[in-house]
């Protein structure tokens, strides 16, 4: 297990758990970084506030790699230049490409995200592109240069958990690239699930910002995903088809 | 006038530097852009803000 890295662009992390920063007080970023293990977070660009306004990165502790996303994007263009803009302010080169022209179920524009990927990868961007579970799209990411793909499980923000349950089991199985299950993840137990699968990592920001004890989930989610990795590595039990199947000894048995 | 956030601003003749510390930006956690190309750090310094310029200036907030 302690072999066990995730890697993203050349960069090796133990935990597999990556935080959103959106919809909760900047003070609890560092209690919810701390109790999810979280070694990757989530960031937005937005025109930016003058003076006394608080700046978030004043919040995330040291060390900590910072995951930009491109939402606000409708186009690859768009895209490419909120993550040009995100590296300039000078915190490294991770992008999380979100592109969405929907805005009632903020679902990803699969084209649009490869193109913006293949643009971003030349110019030496670590491309985590967030996706419809496609498997056409996903391999078309990886010719584009991705570093991961990151298929949504339900509709942001829905914390509705795997409802592309198989579509996010056949990246698993096809792609060679690590699948990070983003958006949708609601509770631990999905998240546990999905890295049973086979997920490489679980991406959640609302399933905390709305619990009721937002670091008491951040931890909740660390042990879900660690559970469901460990499960992975280990290889599930088999499940019968019908029928059942004793633990305990057919022998020996106080009767006759 | 200059563009600044989408909002038209009596600031033509100073430099991207001026503006940003007058305003109290934070220059290490910003990034320019003019005229849809980006404004590199190293040159806040020596660029003057013309009319007609359209400049985004952004940081970092919370998301996912």
């Amino acid at each position: 297990m302690n072999n066990d890295k995730l890697i993203l662009g050349g960069q090796e992390f133990n935990s597999r758990f990556i935080l959103g920063s959106g919809k909760y007080s900047l003070n609890l970023i560092e209690a919810a970084v701390r109790d999810a293990g979280a070694e990757i977070i989530t960031l937005a660009v937005r025109r930016a506030n003058t003076k006394e306004q608080e700046n978030i990165l004043d919040y995330i502790p040291k060390g900590v790699t910072l995951l930009p996303n491109t939402s606000g994007a409708r186009t690859a263009e768009e895209a490419v230049r909120i993550a040009r803009l995100a590296r300039e302010i000078g915190c490294g080169n991770f992008v999380k490409i979100e592109i969405m022209r929907d805005t009632k179920y903020l679902l990803p524009d699969n084209n649009e995200t490869v193109k913006a990927t293949e643009i971003l990868a030349k110019e030496g961007f670590v491309v985590l592109p967030y996706m419809y579970p496609d498997l056409y799209a996903a391999r078309d990411l990886i010719n584009a240069g991705a570093a991961a793909v990151m298929p949504l499980a339900a509709p942001i923000g829905s914390n509705k958990g795997l409802a592309t349950r198989e579509f996010i089991q056949i990246l698993v199985d096809e792609i060679d690239l690590p699948v990070i299950v983003d958006a949708g993840i609601g509770r631990p137990s999905q998240a546990c699930e999905a890295m049973e699968m086979g997920a490489a990592a679980i991406m959640a920001n609302t399933a905390l910002a709305t619990a009721g004890d937002l670091p008491l989930m951040a931890s909740a989610f660390k042990n879900a995903v660690e559970a469901g990795r460990k499960a992975y590595l280990s290889g599930l039990g088999r499940v019968l088809s019908r029928g059942a199947s004793a633990s305990d000894p057919l022998t020996g048995f106080l009767r006759d | 006038m200059v563009k600044i956030n989408g909002e038209e601003l009596n600031v033509t003749g100073k430099t991207a530097e001026q503006f940003l510390l007058e305003n109290g930006y934070d220059i290490k956690r910003v990034a320019v852009e003019l005229n849809g190309d980006i404004l590199p750090k190293v040159q806040y310094e020596c660029t003057i803000l013309q009319d007609g310029d359209s400049v985004e200036i952004v940081s970092f907030v919370g998301g996912g």
